[in-house]
């Protein structure tokens, strides 16, 4: 266990080293909040209420999509460019030989990487915009607390989906098309454009099934006091229960794609 | 588990591919094909070998196959007396692997990170660890290098950081692949002096890969040589330039130009301007042709050059029939003294 801890370490210190980098990402993650939070504006004075939302929920919502932007990797910047990388080159072989489990490692990595962008590239954007605006932020600890276990929960689903997708690579030789259209899928179906509860009939109902929804949509909804009581329950269900089955497919790609290596060479 | 005195047991191994080619517009062919063509060999414990061969020999097959990641389509492989292929992770903490092109250090980290990483990997003891780690900072000279991120670090200190990675769980065995590939002379002898000493004192097997026969003469005392998956000779590196009849150039840089220098030692095989290569048996000392040739020409300055390993192998094929050459791969600007090279295949 504690290897894993050590490679949950390396992975936020190797994203905490480009400090440039990150302060250029707040920025980024501001200026479009800000074009965002005005073009919520605009939205929601014309039909108030939309989704469910007052204004000020509205503008929560956006200045949370750009705090979690990174954490949640909804347009990918996580582990798996560089594990498609690997599996391109044959660099994977490697890895191979070691005496560890591929995807805890590639997890470990990877949720050390999101709480370093929850702390740097969230807490900022969200003060930014907490400044700026009168944003619905909850009173109660109880409630943040249950927004961290939800925030937790939309990182592993993320990772799984993310690592599903790259995994890909070992039967596609190029993994970018599958990723520009899991990039896509991210932006959209995570509610990072809109939230899924304003779009009507059979498109929203699907929008809010997929496992995407865990990773913006789900967390705002608890951080709004949106979910409560059952509802609460229901929502760290409907997140768990897609972080479980994705990582068992990621296992059995996993193996699939090992006995594939062992086979054919790659 | 029989702990026998081979580490490393090799019976008849072979590793056919399946490559399928696009043959039309829905048609496809599938091809097979025999990277390793029945092997076998042995290496003792405490033993340092050589293992060479052109590109596409089978080399990185082997290794492969030795390492678990790879499994044989028939014969038997057995390293420490563990099954690779079945057993790979616990087979993986007893032995250290080195890849020249590839790197299992953190790119983003300070060097020092990648140790405490193998630290928990294999699970060394911190006391053992410890005394690993300053051994191999003090003949690997990477004090200096331990907080340095990795992507900073030139090709030659990043192999020694990898070399030290590989090796701070006391591995019986370490495969090393090309380790001295594009380092300067002195990464070289550095890599070199750690490596025998490692053998020495350590009694760790292993089994090298390299382009570069100084490798094989400063480390090996046996060489194996490997072509088209199957091993064409095996035994001293003396016995191979013998068996390949292979020539070492002395390269020399006249005051001024000349005719073709005579000697008995050696035989001319260029001349351009004041510079002449004259070809000598690799097995042959190239002192008494140097004193031989200073004594009666007006020598500027000279230098050695070794066979390379594609020229050796194919002179041995000059000797016997060659299995089906296909095609060209050698690139060596150098003259070559064979007048008529057998082609290698470089698959």
């Amino acid at each position: 266990m504690r290897l894993y801890g050590v490679v949950a370490a390396g992975g936020f210190r190797r994203f905490a080293t480009y400090r440039v980098a990150t302060a250029a990402g707040i920025f980024t993650n501001t200026v479009f909040g800000f074009i965002m939070a005005y073009t919520y504006i605009a939205l929601w004075d014309e039909r108030p209420r939309l989704g469910g939302y007052d204004v000020s929920e509205a503008l929560t919502y956006v200045w949370l999509g750009q705090a979690l932007l990174m954490a949640c990797a909804m347009m990918g910047g996580g582990f798996e460019d560089e594990l498609v990388e690997r599996i391109r080159t044959g660099d994977i072989a490697v890895d191979l030989y070691r005496p560890v489990d591929l995807q805890l490692y590639w997890l470990a990595g990877d949720l050390g990487r999101a709480a370093f962008h929850l702390l740097g590239r969230g807490v900022a954007p969200m003060a930014f915009g907490a400044l700026a605006f009168e944003l619905a932020l909850p009173g109660s600890v109880l409630t943040w607390a249950a927004f961290l276990v939800s925030v937790v929960l939309g990182v592993l689903v993320s990772f799984a989906i993310r690592f599903v997708v790259a995994l890909s690579a070992f039967w596609l030789l190029d993994g970018a098309g599958v990723m520009q259209i899991s990039w896509l899928a991210g932006l959209f179906f995570s509610g990072m454009m809109l939230p899924l509860n304003i779009f009507p009939g059979t498109l929203g109902e699907v929008a809010r099934a997929l496992p995407w929804s865990a990773l913006l949509q789900v967390p705002a909804d608890v951080l709004l006091g949106k979910s409560t009581g059952w509802g609460l329950a229901g929502a760290f269900a409907f997140q768990a229960g897609w972080a479980v089955a994705l990582l068992v497919a990621g296992r059995l790609l996993q193996s699939a794609a090992t006995r594939r290596v062992v086979v054919q060479g790659g | 588990m029989a702990d026998t005195a081979d580490m490393i047991e090799v019976d008849g191994v072979e590793k056919v591919f399946t490559v399928r080619r696009r043959a039309g517009l829905l048609r496809r062919e599938k091809r097979e094909v025999r990277a390793v063509d029945g092997i076998s060999f042995r290496v003792a414990r405490g033993e340092m070998v050589g293992y060479i061969g052109p590109n596409g020999a089978g080399k990185s097959t082997t290794i492969k196959m030795l390492t678990g990641i790879l499994t044989p389509s028939g014969g038997r492989v057995r390293v420490a007396g563990i099954d690779p292929a079945r057993e790979r992770t616990r087979l993986a903490r007893r032995i250290g692997v080195v890849f020249g092109q590839r790197t299992t250090l953190w790119w983003d980290l300070p060097l020092k990170d990648s140790y405490r990483l193998a630290h928990r990997m294999y699970r060394i003891p911190d006391r053992r660890f410890r005394e690993n780690l300053d051994r191999c900072v003090e003949l690997l000279d990477l004090a200096e290098l331990l907080d340095v991120p990795v992507r900073q670090l030139s090709l030659g200190q990043r192999m020694r950081g990898d070399i030290a990675a590989a090796l701070l769980h006391d591995p019986e065995v370490l495969y090393l692949d090309e380790p001295t590939i594009g380092l300067d002379v002195i990464s070289k002898a550095k890599v070199r002096g750690f490596l025998r000493r490692l053998n020495e004192e350590n009694g760790t097997t292993v089994l090298l890969t390299t382009h570069d026969l100084t490798d094989i003469e400063q480390l090996c005392g046996r060489v194996m040589v490997i072509d088209h998956g199957r091993l064409m000779y095996e035994g001293s590196l003396d016995g191979l330039h013998e068996a390949g009849g292979s020539e070492r150039t002395l390269v020399v840089d006249l005051e001024r130009e000349l005719p073709p220098m005579v000697t008995e030692l050696a035989r001319t095989v260029r001349v351009e301007g004041p510079r002449q290569w004259l070809a000598f048996p690799a097995a042959q000392s190239a002192a008494p042709l140097v004193a031989a040739l200073a004594e009666r020409y007006p020598v500027a300055d000279l230098s050695v050059r070794e066979p390379e390993i594609e020229t050796v192998i194919a002179k041995m094929y000059a000797e016997r029939p060659a299995p089906a050459p296909d095609q060209e791969s050698d690139p060596d600007p150098d003259p070559d003294p064979d007048p008529d090279p057998v082609p290698v295949s470089g698959g």
